[in-house]
C-alpha cells in the first residue's frame, strides 16, 4: 500500500526520471558514454573529428536494425540465427538489381530488400509457428540454406562499388546536419519499433507470449500469428540492413554478414532482452549494439591490441546476464519481502 | 527451464513408445532407423553415380574432414539431453590449438603441451558449468558469451600469426592409418570414447538421470538425480573433448591458429540434430548422433568428388535439419491426431 500513494503522490517528473534511473538500459547507456568519454579523453579523434564523430554513429546502424529484429523476436521466447544469412542474400540481391535492371529507382531497391527479407522471415515463422518445432532449430538450418543459396547463386562473382549507382552508395556514407543517413534510418525504425513494443495491443502481446506462451493461448491471443509476424518483421530489418550494408560497404561477396546472429543476439542480451522472452526492450538491444561496435573501435585507442576485441565482447556479455541474473534474484525477494510483511 | 526456452514453449505432444507395435517396427520405424536409411541410401547412390567414391582413399579423407565433428558431438548429446546446449565449443577448439602451438613454440614437447590444451580446455567447459548450473543462467545465453571469450583469448593470444612447425611424427600420426586399412588411426580413439560414452548415457544410472534431467528437471530433481552436478560434469566434459578435437585439428593440418575450427559449433549441433536427438531434451540416442554426422559428411565428400561447388552441402545440410524436424513434428502430429487421447500411452 505505502508504495502505491507514494507514487500517486510523487509528480510525474521525479516518476519518469525514477524510471529512467532504474530502468535496465540505463546502466549499459551509462557504460557507453563511459566509453566514449574515457577513449575520447585519451584520443580526442574518437570523437571530435567529423570521421570520428560520424564513425561513431555510422558503423553500428546495420548491426543495430539487425538487433531490432532479433529483440523483438528474442522477446517472444524465440531467437532467429539466420539473420546474418538474410543480410549477405539480400545484400547480393540489391548488387544483382542494379546491374540486372540498369536504371532502378533506388527506392524499390529498398522495397525489395524488405520484402525480400520478409519473405525469408516469413519461412523462418511459417515452419516455427505451424510446425511447432524450435526456433533455434529451424533457423540454425535457415541459417545454412539461405548461405548455401547464397554461395550457389553469387559464386566467386562480387558485387562491386562501380556496379552500383553513386547516389545508391552516397546512402551510405552522406550525412545531414552531421548525422549520417543510415543511422537517421536506423532510428527511425527503432522509435517506431520501440513505440509499437510499448504502446500498441500488438506490442504487448508480444511480451504476454514470451512471457508465458501456454498461458498467452489460453488467455485468447493469437500466438501463432503474432509469433509469424515477429519473424517476418526480423526478416525484413535484415533485409532492410542488408541494402544499407551494400550501401555502405560497396562490395558485397557470398560471405557478407556472416556470423552477424550472434553479435545481434549478443546485442539484445547485453542490452537487457532477457533470452527467456517476455523481458526487455529494442532500446537495451539498440544500444547493445552500439556498445559492442564502439567497444570495438575504442579499444585500439586505448592501447589494447584489436585481437582481445572479441573476449572483451564475451566478458560484456557474460556480465550483463550474470548482472541480469543478481537483478532478478533481488527483484523477486523484494516482491516476497511486499507479499509476506514481517 | 532452458529447454521451455529453447522450444519456444510450445512442446510438441511427447509420443511415448507405443508397446503395441510389433517389435520390428518399434526397431525399425524410429527416428535413427530413418537416418540410417537415408544414410545407406547416399552411400549406395554415391558409389554408383559418383566416380571414385567407392576407393579407400575417399573413405580415409571422409573419416579424417569428420573427426572432429564426430567426436564434440558424443558430449553435445548428452549436453542437448538434458536440455542445454553448448555453442562454445568451436572456440575451446580454437583455444586448445592456440595453447598447444604457442607452448609448443616455447619448447614444450606436443604430449606435455597437450595435456595442458586438454586441461584448459576442461577448466573453459568448467567455467560454462559455473555459469550455468551454480550462477543458474540459460545456457544459450552463457555459450553465445563464452563463444566470444574463448574464441578472443585464442585470437588474443596469437594474434594473425600461426605455429606450423610441429614435430613431424605428431603431424604424421594425426593423419596416418590403421594398417593398409586405410581406416585412420585417430578412429580408434574416437570408438574408444564412443563406446565409453555409449555405455554411460545408455547403460548407467548417470545417463539415465541424463534423461529423466531432458524430461523433466523438477521430476528427476525429486527422484534423487543431482540435476546440477551432471549438467556441470557435461560441460566439463564437452570442454575437454573439444580440446581433444582441438589438438587433432592442429595436428591433422599442422597449423595452430586462432581462427581454427571457427564455425564448427553450428556443424555439431546441426548433426546431432539431424541424428535424432530432440532440442526439448529427453530423447536422443548416440548410435543415431554417429549416423547423422556420416550423413552429413558423406553427402559433402560425394558431392565434392561429383565436383558440385563444396557450399552446396551448406543448403543440404540446412534442408535436412529442417526436413527431419518438421517431418517428426508432423508424424507426431498425425499420430496424435490417429489415436484417441490417452489410448496410446497404455500399454497392451
Amino acid at each position: 500500500m505505502s508504495t502505491l500513494t507514494a507514487e500517486t503522490t510523487g509528480s510525474r517528473v521525479t516518476g519518469a526520471l525514477g524510471s529512467f534511473l532504474k530502468a535496465r538500459e540505463t546502466g549499459i547507456l551509462l557504460a557507453l558514454v563511459l566509453i566514449v568519454v574515457v577513449t575520447t579523453a585519451k584520443n580526442p579523434n574518437f570523437l571530435f573529428s567529423n570521421d570520428g564523430f560520424r564513425d561513431l554513429l555510422l558503423t553500428p546502424s546495420i548491426l543495430l536494425l539487425v538487433a531490432v529484429g532479433q529483440a523483438i523476436v528474442i522477446i517472444t521466447r524465440n531467437v532467429d540465427l539466420s539473420v546474418g544469412s538474410t543480410l549477405g542474400l539480400t545484400a547480393y540481391l540489391t548488387g544483382r538489381l542494379f546491374i540486372d535492371v540498369p536504371g532502378i529507382p533506388i527506392i524499390v531497391v529498398f522495397l525489395a530488400g524488405l520484402v525480400f527479407g520478409g519473405l525469408l522471415g516469413l519461412v523462418n515463422g511459417a515452419l516455427v509457428a505451424f510446425a511447432r518445432v524450435p526456433a533455434l532449430v529451424i533457423t540454425l538450418g535457415t541459417l545454412y540454406a539461405y548461405r548455401g543459396i547464397n554461395v550457389l547463386w553469387t559464386g566467386s562473382d562480387r558485387i562491386n562499388a562501380s556496379d552500383m549507382p553513386k547516389p545508391f552508395l552516397a546512402l551510405g556514407t552522406q550525412s545531414i546536419l552531421f548525422i549520417p543517413v543510415l543511422t537517421i534510418i536506423a532510428v527511425v525504425v527503432l522509435v517506431a519499433a520501440g513505440w509499437y513494443m510499448r504502446n500498441q495491443r500488438g506490442g504487448r502481446e508480444l511480451y504476454a507470449i514470451g512471457s508465458d506462451p501456454d498461458a498467452a493461448n489460453l488467455y485468447g491471443l493469437n500466438v501463432t500469428r503474432r509469433v509469424l509476424v515477429a519473424f517476418v518483421v526480423c526478416g525484413a530489418l535484415a533485409g532492410l540492413a542488408g541494402v544499407l550494408y551494400a550501401a555502405r560497404y560497396g562490395t558485397v561477396n557470398s560471405q557478407a554478414g556472416s556470423g552477424f546472429e550472434l553479435e545481434a543476439v549478443g546485442a539484445a542480451v547485453i542490452g537487457g532482452v532477457a533470452i527467456f522472452g517476455g523481458s526487455g526492450t529494442v532500446w537495451g538491444a539498440a544500444i547493445g549494439a552500439y556498445l559492442l561496435f564502439t567497444i570495438n573501435r575504442a579499444l585500439p585507442i586505448l592501447g589494447v591490441p584489436d585481437f582481445w576485441q572479441r573476449a572483451v565482447v564475451g566478458v560484456l556479455i557474460i556480465g550483463a546476464i550474470v548482472l541480469d541474473r543478481l537483478l532478478a534474484v533481488r527483484q523477486s525477494r523484494k516482491l516476497v519481502e511486499a507479499r509476506d510483511p514481517e | 527451464m532452458t529447454t521451455d526456452l529453447i522450444s519456444g514453449g510450445t512442446a510438441s505432444p511427447r509420443v511415448y513408445k507405443d508397446y503395441s507395435r510389433p517389435l520390428w517396427q518399434r526397431v525399425l520405424l524410429t527416428r535413427e532407423g530413418a537416418v540410417y536409411a537415408a544414410l545407406i541410401l547416399v552411400i549406395i547412390g554415391a558409389t554408383l553415380s559418383v566416380r571414385n567414391f567407392g576407393s579407400p582413399i575417399t573413405m580415409t579423407y571422409l573419416l579424417l574432414d569428420v573427426t572432429p565433428i564426430l567426436l564434440i558431438a558424443l558430449p553435445m548429446t548428452l549436453v542437448i539431453v538434458t536440455g542445454e546446449i553448448d555453442l562454445s565449443v568451436a572456440s575451446v577448439v580454437g583455444l586448445s590449438s592456440v595453447v598447444l602451438g604457442t607452448l609448443h613454440q616455447a619448447g614444450l614437447p606436443i604430449p606435455a603441451a597437450a595435456l595442458v590444451a586438454i586441461v584448459v580446455g576442461a577448466v573453459a567447459g568448467a567455467f560454462n558449468g559455473f555459469l550455468i548450473t551454480v550462477v543458474g543462467l540459460p545456457s544459450l545465453a552463457v555459450t553465445i558469451g563464452t563463444l566470444a571469450l574463448y574464441r578472443g583469448l585464442a585470437v588474443g593470444l596469437l594474434g594473425t600469426t600461426a605455429v606450423t612447425d610441429f614435430t613431424e611424427f605428431w603431424t604424421d600420426l594425426a593423419k596416418s592409418k590403421v594398417g593398409g586399412t586405410g581406416v585412420p588411426t585417430v578412429m580408434i580413439l574416437f570408438v574408444v570414447l564412443l563406446v565409453a560414452f555409449a555405455i554411460v548415457l545408455h547403460f548407467t544410472p548417470f545417463g539415465r538421470g541424463i534423461f529423466a534431467i531432458g524430461l523433466s528437471s523438477e521430476a528427476a530433481r525429486f527422484s534423487g538425480v543431482h540435476v546440477e552436478r551432471t549438467k556441470f560434469i557435461l560441460f566439463v566434459l564437452t570442454g575437454t573433448i573439444s580440446a581433444l578435437a582441438g589438438i587433432y585439428y592442429t595436428l591433422r593440418f599442422g597449423s595452430a591458429r586462432g581462427d581454427n575450427a571457427t564455425g564448427l559449433e553450428l556443424s555439431v549441433i546441426a548433426a546431432v540434430l539431424l541424428g535424432g536427438v530432440s532440442i526439448f531434451g529427453g530423447r536422443g540416442a548416440l548410435h543415431g548422433v554417429v549416423a547423422g554426422v556420416l550423413l552429413i559428411g558423406v553427402l559433402g565428400s560425394a558431392l565434392r568428388l561429383a565436383n558440385v561447388t563444396s557450399d552446396v552441402i551448406n543448403i543440404i545440410t540446412g534442408v535436412l535439419l529442417v526436413a527431419s524436424v518438421v517431418s517428426t513434428s508432423v508424424l507426431n502430429w498425425a499420430r496424435a491426431k490417429r489415436t484417441k487421447p490417452g489410448e496410446s500411452r497404455k500399454p497392451k
